[in-house]
């Protein structure tokens, strides 16, 4: 199970949950569950065409450009944060 | 200083001559505007009067028959965007606003703002047209503040804005109401209720930071031939090569292929250079034209029109207990977008306490639309800012405890497992170092004598990115290696990329032949900027060595009539079974009679960097009389993880310095209540000259990244965060006058001064 850290403006849809554990081999089915469990995150982090723009996922230490085709393994950690950057 | 054996490397920390340096020194290397064709046509723009204005009427009539005119170009030409939203490279950018802020459509969001653009036979005639097209405006009044512009009845500059958080509407704002407030960025950890209630002492105050230029020397510019078979070539000075193409073709709504951006020399950029402004511009007036057309921004130009970083609102809280560690820490980030959204505040919240172990923390950040130029990012964009805030706040903390300003920061320092406000783990970092390595120098144990003088230090941290970069090596038949790369060399990165291939095939520096290329000579590099390139093309550097020992190899083992698996690379030299050796330079000397080019590749995709960090100590001199602040010496530690080059990187840390200097104490946008910027020259924006600054110390502390095969970090970026706190707090000590607004000049200083007298406060 992967170790996902809900963002503060996703806690509305997790009752004020700050991690929760998720399965899934990949960002993507990470997202689907979380999709699953708390309706709405999926349209909060991806549109049709996977992350949304200035957003990132981070695996583990490393951002990730594969975004939702990202692999995840056992016990790592996801966050999602806003890319890094300015002036964009 | 390391902090672990190194390993004993050949090529690696030693001091070559750069590879570029003689065309450098000697005025044969190319800018952008040197750029000189057959046929060749100059343009000029016209630009708003206006902070704030809708544009009722653009009549370019006039312009157009004035004789020598070839071409006008508006907005109109430009084709309209819609609502797409494209990841360019660093963030997602709404293409509206990029378009608008390359040519302005209904409105002018800043006095400064371009309008049109004329090319013709000569820039006199250019300059001459321009004041023939007749614009008619509808002034609006201007919001220059980031605390006016979040007031609800501040003007709006954007009506297709509305407050983001995390790809949805704010809860708290109303809804489908236009704003200035783009965006709202919160990061939590821990308790920080819990956490301020464990604390004993608390200090919470307020900062404020002014506009302020990255001051690169060469101005923007950009060369564009649009060709007979619809394909474009431009020529620039530019931190990415292949985003100007990207940019370019999707604003123009062409194939990207079609696009062949040349990049020039560069004369600094800082993260100045990375949006484009005139490279469209010039595309269309050469398509209009049928001639190539070349395009250069004046000194008031850049000041007005392109990206200065923003100024700012923080608001920062920390609590400690009696002994000095501490329990939380909370803090409210407003920045200035500039005209359009996009400002670095989400980083300036990710760093603001980067450099603690803090276990409870909240941090909110707004990004927010005002009537200045765009910002784009400066040199670890957003968290200088954040630095002067956290660390003013800590060294007053270490004041009321008498706590040393050394000891306090090692006692509550990130390290290896320290987990950061916005979620993330540290890997190793070397912020304890940089302490260590400060609070062991030869200028934090020399006493500072005289009156007014002060001593200060303070921290920074900067992520540091990987992103994406692709090289080609290929062996020459006389022993050389030609390095293509497609990042841009703004710091000796020539060099210190042909020094990691020199150090992997066991060769000299000068046997590597670098070359930047265009964006038909090589893969994918995304920009040079994020403190990455020494990194991240260097590990695509590194991997396109191994392909050649690997290539290398199999023509020994054809020479020797072996198998592959019994030779070996050692040192530069190929061995092999009957004690066969053969040199690189031999080996490569039989390449045509062996197989043929050997030619090497490497990619770097998204390799995480372990994050920078830098500790500074300065001494000041205050003149009571003037409120002038005189740098007396300058110090500065940063963790290099494995410095390639020495000199090119205290190259880094003393113009990291010098560029923090000038942020601390002059650089600052003047504006009049109608938006115009009134020191829009080098002579009423004044940065550092030689007579300003010091010598600057520099200590290189070696924690290697374990990201890097070779332990390179970046270093480009985190030496310009401490300095404005750093000097503060050497202020603070000098005469006694806590400063909380950047840039501390004469004039804001003996504001200061004169109001702790008249409070009967002051020392001074």
């Amino acid at each position: 199970m992967a170790r996902v850290f809900i963002p503060p403006a996703l806690r509305s849809l997790t009752a004020g949950l700050h991690e929760v554990d998720a399965d899934g081999d990949t960002v993507g089915e990470i997202v689907d569950q979380l999709d699953e469990l708390f309706p709405g995150a999926r349209s909060r982090l991806c549109d049709a065409d996977g992350l949304k723009p200035g957003l990132i996922v981070m695996v583990g230490n490393s951002a990730s450009s594969l975004g939702l085709l990202q692999r995840v393994t056992d016990d790592e950690e996801v966050h999602f944060l806003p890319s890094i950057g300015g002036g964009a | 200083m390391s902090t672990i054996e190194k390993p004993a490397y050949k090529v690696i920390g030693t001091r070559p001559v750069r590879h570029d340096g003689a065309d450098k020194v000697t005025g044969v290397a190319k800018y952008g505007a040197d750029v000189s064709l057959t046929g060749l046509i100059q343009a000029a723009m016209l630009r708003s009067p206006h902070a704030h204005a809708l544009i009722k009427s653009i009549d370019t009539s006039a312009a157009e028959t004035l004789p020598g005119v070839r071409a006008v170009v508006t907005s109109a030409d430009m084709p309209e965007q819609g609502d797409r939203f494209v990841d360019l490279g660093e963030g997602g950018t709404i293409m509206s606003h990029l378009s608008s802020n390359v040519l302005a459509r209904e409105k002018v969001l800043y006095k400064g703002h371009a309008v049109a653009a004329v090319a013709a036979d000569s820039i006199h005639i250019a300059r001459e047209a321009v004041q023939l097209i007749k614009v008619q405006y509808e002034p609006l009044p201007p919001v220059l503040d980031v605390r006016e512009a979040m007031r609800d009845e501040a003007p709006v500059l954007n009506d297709d804005v509305r407050t983001q958080m995390l790809g949805a509407a704010d809860p708290d704002e109303a809804e489908d109401q236009p704003t200035n407030v783009a965006k709202k960025f919160l990061f939590e950890k821990g308790d920080v209720e819990q956490g301020f209630a464990e604390a004993h002492v608390v200090v919470e105050r307020e900062f404020t930071t002014a506009t302020v230029h990255q001051g690169y020397i060469e101005p923007h510019n950009a060369t564009a031939q649009w060709h007979a078979d619809g394909k474009v070539t431009i020529w620039t000075s530019t931190q990415g090569a292949f985003t100007v193409r990207q940019q370019t073709a999707e604003l123009l709504m062409i194939p990207a292929s079609d696009v062949k951006v040349i990049p020039m020399e560069i004369g600094g950029g800082f993260g100045g250079k990375i949006a484009v402004y005139l490279q469209p511009v010039a595309t269309l007036l050469s398509r209009k034209s049928g001639r190539p057309v070349k395009l250069i921004m004046d000194r008031a130009a850049v000041f007005e029109a392109t990206g200065p970083t923003p100024g700012t609102y923080i608001r920062a809280k920390i609590g400690v207990t009696k002994d000095g560690k501490i329990t939380a820490g909370e803090a409210y980030l407003a920045y200035e977008a500039g005209a359009y959204p996009g400002s670095p505040v989400s980083c300036g919240c990710m760093c603001i306490f980067g450099c603690y172990d803090i276990p409870h923390a909240r941090v909110e950040g707004y990004d927010v639309c005002v009537n200045k130029p765009r910002t784009s990012a400066y040199r670890a964009p957003g968290s200088t800012n954040a630095a002067f805030a956290a660390e003013t706040i800590v060294d007053e903390i270490c004041c009321q405890l008498n706590i040393d300003a050394a000891e306090f920061r090692l006692k509550n320092a990130a390290q290896e497992g320290t987990r950061r406000v916005d979620g993330p783990v540290y890997s190793r970092i070397g912020m304890v170092e940089t302490v260590a390595a400060i609070q062991a120098s030869d200028h934090y144990q020399s006493p500072l004598e005289g009156s007014h003088r002060g001593r200060g230090i303070a921290s920074g941290f900067w992520f540091n990115v990987g992103l994406k970069s692709a090289v080609t090596a290929m062996v020459n038949a006389d022993g050389t290696v030609s390095l293509v790369e497609g990042s841009t060399d703004i710091g000796g990165t020539r060099t210190s990329l042909a020094m990691q291939l020199a150090e992997t095939l066991g060769i000299n520096a000068e046997q590597v032949k670098p070359t930047v290329a265009d964006t038909d000579g090589i893969g994918w590099n995304d920009v040079t900027g994020g403190s990455r390139v020494t990194f991240a093309t260097g590990i695509a550097v590194v991997e396109a060595a191994k392909d050649i020992q690997r290539q290398l190899l199999q023509r020994a083992a054809t020479l020797w009539n072996c198998d592959r698996e019994s030779v070996r690379y050692e040192d530069g030299k190929i061995a092999g079974p009957d004690q066969n050796v053969i040199t690189f330079a031999e080996m490569a000397g039989k390449m045509l009679q062996t197989g043929g080019a050997i030619v090497g590749q490497g990619v770097c995709s998204d390799v995480a960097q372990s994050g920078a960090f830098g500790t500074h100590c300065v001494d000041v001199e205050v003149d009571p009389e003037t409120g002038k602040v005189q740098i007396l010496r300058y110090t500065i530690a940063q963790d290099a993880g494995t410095a390639i080059h020495p000199s090119y990187v205290e190259g880094q840390m003393q113009g990291g310095v010098v560029q923090g200097i000038g942020w601390a104490l002059n650089e600052e946008y003047w504006y009049d209540d109608q938006g115009e910027m009134r020191n829009s020259t080098f002579l009423d924006y004044r940065i550092p000259t030689c007579y300003d600054v010091p010598m600057i110390e520099t200590i290189i502390v070696e924690v290697p990244d374990p990201n890097h095969p070779y332990g390179v970090r970046g270093v480009g970026e985190v030496p310009i965060c401490p300095p404005p706190a750093a000097i503060a707090n050497a202020i603070y000590q000098a005469i006694g006058v806590r400063m909380q607004h950047l840039p501390m000049s004469p004039p804001h200083v003996m504001a200061e001064i004169l109001r702790l007298s008249s409070a009967g406060n002051g020392r001074a």
